[in-house]
């Protein structure tokens, strides 16, 4: 059983589809999402969080169906969305503590799993504090606390790593190894050295559609020096993209 | 320093604990002379091996503080809602304060009947409407999201309009039923439309409503509109009664993010 198994999966947002018939197999480990702004890298991460509905295809999370009841595979996810809006008067722990508590955590484990989760995000010192004093780099990893809180078996940051310097994307990249020992991690982001560093794995997504899936060594090889990029592996990104959608400086 | 010191005095030289200064000297130049005292000052065996079998013990146990009572209504109030249920019951006042100085609109109408309706509508909005609880996205996509939790959220809205519309009505002389049953009927109209169009657009759209067809026309023509009359009752409970209907049937809009807009 793989923890995502899409076929043919369409997501209407308005007159366009977002996700547009994209099939996709993803199991244990930490897979990269990558694609341009506007690939549908949000709407699909929403589609597999299952607060957006697809419009055709199938969806099974977790062997299951993701369109009868969800109750089951929410327990067992993690979502970290890219914009989330926090409780300005919650101290850090409540915060924490009242999104274990949504997820329907047996009340005895909630404040051991708070404090591990915190301590995993490196907030513990903070956890008394409220959120409205916290850095933007300290409210990403009070939500990264939340998503991981439930210790959960499918695991999606929608851009995770935006606010956080260098040193916490380091150790960002540590946790993310770690639990991609048991789970299925999924990141989405635009910054390319993110997915080199801490993925097993690279999904490309352009235009709704998966246009590359493998190791990021094998993105590395798609590209060749006439391609615009830092590093092989960016380089790789630009082959890829630029052949699917010609033209357009951007 | 001849004899050998106490055991208290040793047990507090090894704390750390204040102890005057000619004592501390004369234990520590003993300590640098004497072995045996110096093996009294190692650590307890005893103690070494409880506390290697307390200390992992003690790593799981949570020793986060307990939460407070008052943040356990969270699993009713929306944390997101409490200033605006602070807000209402303002409004509720200042409704009365007002109809107490013998202001009233058009034909005698109480502002408290004109209220009534909207302030529900603000509190469901502060509680499930993106526009106002910024956790929206957290929430919709944890197993809890749904009707269960909605309900919940506008139990406590509800828990806080009624009593503080009710007691306004007895301060002001406007029966129950009058505003009674076109502030259930818009709360759960709000959540009803909300399945479709989300319950910040639906908050909006209701409050419009009311406002361009029931208050302006009250203000505008000077008469009381029919709709906050008793012969109206029977609409207002069959509109209820439709919402509710409307609510079970479109339920799982509730955990999806089209619930929130």
């Amino acid at each position: 059983m793989q923890a995502i198994e899409a076929d043919g999966l369409v997501v209407r947002l308005g007159r366009r589809n977002a996700v547009d018939r994209l099939s996709l197999r993803l199991g244990r480990g930490v897979h990269g999402l990558l694609g341009p702004n506007g690939a549908g890298k949000t709407t699909l991460i929403r589609t597999l969080a299952t607060v957006q509905s697809p419009t055709a295809g199938t969806l099974s999370l977790l062997g299951t169906p993701a369109n009868g009841k969800l109750r089951p595979v929410r327990q067992k996810l993690g979502y970290l969305p890219q914009h989330f809006g926090h409780y300005k008067r919650f101290k850090v722990r409540e915060f924490v503590e009242y999104l274990a508590w949504l997820k329907e955590m047996p009340k005895k484990q909630i404040p051991g799993a708070v404090k591990e989760a915190l301590e995993r995000v490196g907030l513990s010192d903070r956890a008394e504090d409220r959120m409205k004093s916290l850095s933007g780099g300290m409210v990403r990893r009070a939500g990264i606390a939340q998503a991981i809180v439930n210790e959960p078996e499918l695991l999606l940051l929608d851009e995770p790593t935006v606010g956080l310097d260098p040193a916490q994307r380091l150790r960002f990249r540590e946790l993310v190894a770690e639990l991609g020992q048991r789970a299925c991690v999924l990141i989405s982001t635009h910054l390319v050295e993110d997915v080199a560093a801490a993925c097993t794995d690279v999904v490309l997504m352009n235009e709704g559609s998966v246009v590359f899936q493998g190791t990021p060594a094998d993105l590395a090889t798609a590209g060749t020096t006439t391609h615009v990029g830092d590093s092989p592996i960016e380089r790789g990104y630009s082959a890829l993209i630029s052949a699917k959608s010609a033209g357009g400086a951007w | 320093m001849t004899h050998h010191p106490g055991d208290s005095l040793l047990r507090r030289y090894s704390e750390g604990a204040v102890i005057p200064a000619d004592e501390l000297w004369a234990v520590e130049s003993h300590l640098e002379t004497c072995a045996a005292c110096r093996a009294r000052l190692a650590p307890d065996p005893v103690a070494e091996a409880v506390w290697a079998g307390l200390s992992p013990l003690l790593d799981h146990t949570p020793q986060m503080p307990r939460t407070k009572p008052w943040r356990r209504a969270y699993g009713w109030v929306s944390p997101a809602a409490g200033p605006w249920l602070a807000m209402i019951l303002l409004v509720t006042a200042a409704a009365v304060a007002l109809d107490r100085v013998g202001f009233a609109v058009g034909d005698r109408v109480s502002l408290v009947l004109l209220i009534a309706p909207v302030l529900p509508v603000l509190g469901v909005a502060a509680s499930w409407g993106r526009a106002l609880d910024s956790a929206y996205e957290l929430t919709a996509a944890t197993p809890r999201a749904g009707l269960p939790l909605v309900f919940r959220r506008t139990a406590a809205v509800l828990a806080v309009v009624v009593p503080g519309l009710a007691a306004a009505s007895l301060l002001t002389d406007v029966g129950f039923a009058r505003w009674l049953l076109p502030c259930l009927a818009f709360t759960v109209g709000t959540l009803a439309l909300g399945t479709w169009v989300g319950v910040t657009r639906a908050a909006i759209g209701l409050v419009s409503v009311w406002a361009v067809a029931i208050v302006a026309p009250t203000i505008a023509y000077s008469r009381t509109a029919l709709a906050l009359g008793p012969e109206a009752a029977p609409v207002w409970a069959a509109l209820l009664g439709a919402g509710l209907v409307v609510l079970g049937t479109r339920r799982m809009a509730f955990t999806r993010l089209e619930g929130n807009r």
